[in-house]
């Protein structure tokens, strides 16, 4: 399988990253590579392996239904480049509805 | 062309524990913005998830509750897309292996039919926080309190053929929710969410139509709409000739349409993967034997229980199991009064809860005990007040006098069936209506109401109107 340039594109857009349309080639070789890297593995019997849904052989830990966190959001405020009234503040969202 | 609606339904519930789900944040409601959103919520770097066993237990039960297999293992992952009340970039979800599999949930419906409603299956996952969009000057405030709040998402399957099934269903899953204890069901601060996929097909087709979800619908009068809304938008797209777009649509609850959203077409790509900060969920079934033993009687049972034990009908049984407390009120009367179980849902449905509602209380602050409302009964029972001046008599014990009997003694609300008294009054009102009882004999029955009123009016509504009818008869016709 090998990834067009149009998915390269796509992929980027999803993950926001912002590539040079000069570089696109080279992404979209790079990630065939890896691709036909993976497909290895269709020559392979797996009909009876579980798929893995973490390499450590382990199951999760749970804890207490307890509230142990204090309000920091002054401390957390310090981090945001913007804020007021004790709420972050971000470049405007709206849905574009039609 | 007649067409058929296939409606599926996807729930949000949010589970009434104390802390989120991979944080001990609080989740608490109303609390100031962001006081309540900890480094875990807010996807510092470093920070890592650890699940809340309540939330674990709360879909055991959740599960259990409609016949679904609890699932031995589950796995949580990462839905990614990018939005600023979503500090990680993803949503801890599960996709592929979700903790409680596919189960049934009953639904009465208006005809009295029952409906068995199919449930794919419900996950545990974490809510994002809220964007506020007013109020700064041009920019988006963020509150992440809500962030990492446990939501279980209960999705059915399309079994749904009408905007009724749909708010029938949903209002079993909400009284289901709240009698579990998992979810407080607060429609108005967003604890339990309706997202519904809606597509219509002509009749006898067993294809299925493309389909729109509409997002926003945080009311059972608004899921109606909406869907009623959108399928004759639907029926009309498609006699008109055009095609149903897939889409995710919005419910404008002011304008009462749906309209689409744009902005979610190209973001419906979320690359799930298995989060590597979470291990697989196990479920052993000794702690699933264990949550089972703490199952309270469940509505659908309580439903059963309620027609056969007290012959109650589905419509009132119903309403007696959907709202819980009430429920309790009824129970408590029943096993106090000599008077059938209908008379007491009559009055529980009828006279108390008008009272409660026009006061805006619930039963649980009752003015009128159990105890007095069963007292109440009883002399309606035994004939010693009619059920019309019975209500004279409960709006005494609402505005706080206490003793039934007093009450009835004190303002001399007694009953008269003294038949030789009672006879004297018709006799009396014989003879002051010459012109009504001529008429009456040429045959102009409808009189009879009028006579019945002037008798009760005589007797300032006291006499016993069975008795009033039987004596009447007599003498009009002889």
């Amino acid at each position: 399988m090998s990834i067009k340039l149009e998915d390269v594109v796509k992929i980027a857009h999803l993950a926001r990253l912002s590539l040079p349309e000069s570089t696109l080639e080279q992404y979209a070789g790079q990630l065939s590579n890896i691709l036909a890297m993976v497909e290895k593995v269709n020559e392979l019997d797996t009909e009876q392996v579980e798929p893995l849904a973490n390499p450590l052989d382990n199951i999760q830990r749970l804890r207490k239904d307890e509230v142990t966190e204090t309000d920091q959001h002054n401390a957390f405020m310090q981090n945001a480049p913007a804020s007021e009234a004790g709420v972050f503040l971000v470049p405007k969202v709206i849905e574009t509805i039609e | 062309m007649e067409w058929e609606t296939v409606i599926g339904l996807e729930v949000h519930a949010q589970l009434a524990t104390c802390s989120k789900i991979f944080s001990g944040a609080a989740t608490a409601y109303g609390a100031m913005p962001n006081t309540q959103a900890c480094a875990i919520d807010l996807g510092m770097p470093g920070v890592l998830p650890v699940l809340n066993e309540e939330t674990v237990n709360m879909a055991i039960k959740f599960g259990l509750s409609v016949g679904a297999e609890v699932a031995e293992k589950s796995v949580f992952a990462r839905k990614n897309y990018f939005y600023p009340d979503l500090p990680k970039g993803y949503q801890i979800s599960q996709f592929e292996l979700p903790v409680v599999k596919a189960g049934t949930l009953t639904i009465y419906l208006d005809d009295g039919t029952e409906k068995i409603v199919g449930i794919t299956r419900a996950h545990l996952e974490e809510d994002a926080g809220k964007s506020l969009h007013e109020d700064f000057q041009g920019m988006t405030g963020i509150d992440l309190n809500r962030a990492g709040t446990p939501l279980l998402e209960i999705v059915s399957e399309p079994d749904l053929r009408s905007a009724k099934e749909a708010v029938a269903y949903l209002k079993n899953l909400h009284t289901l929710v709240r009698y579990l204890g998992i979810c407080d069901g607060n429609m108005q601060e967003g604890s339990f969410r309706c997202d519904a996929n809606v597509s219509i097909r002509p009749k006898g087709e067993q294809t299925l139509g493309t389909r729109t979800e509409t997002k926003n619908v945080n009311s059972f009068r608004f899921v109606e709409k909406a869907i009623n809304y959108e399928v004759s938008r639907q029926i009309a797209v498609l006699e008109g000739g055009g095609k149903v777009v897939q889409e995710t649509r919005l419910f404008d609850a002011v304008k009462n349409e749906t309209r689409s959203m744009r902005s979610k077409e190209e973001a419906n790509d979320y690359r799930y993967f298995p989060d590597p900060d979470l291990l697989p969920l196990v479920i052993s079934q000794a702690q699933i034997d264990a949550i089972r033993e703490t199952l309270p009687e469940l509505p659908q049972d309580k439903q059963k229980r309620f027609k056969e034990q007290y012959g109650l009908s589905d419509y009132d049984a119903n309403n007696l199991v959907n709202n819980a407390p009430l429920g309790g009120y009824f129970e408590a009367v029943v096993k106090q009064t000599a008077a059938s179980p209908k008379l007491a849902t009559n009055w529980i449905m009828g006279e108390l809860s008008a009272a409660l509602n026009k006061a805006d209380i619930t039963v649980e602050n009752s003015p009128i005990s159990t105890e007095q409302l069963a007292t109440l009964l009883d002399r309606i029972q035994d004939d010693t007040i009619s059920g019309k001046i019975a209500k004279t008599v409960f709006e005494c014990l609402w505005e706080g006098m206490l003793d039934v009997d007093g009450i009835i003694e004190e303002k001399g609300l007694k009953q008269v069936t003294d038949t030789g008294a009672i006879e004297a009054i018709i006799d009396d009102v014989m003879a002051n209506s010459p012109e009504q009882l001529a008429q009456y004999r040429d045959g102009k029955d409808k009189l009879f109401g009028y006579f019945v009123g002037q008798v009760m009016k005589a007797t300032q509504g006291k006499a016993n109107p069975g008795q009033v009818n039987n004596l009447l008869k007599k003498k009009l016709c002889s």
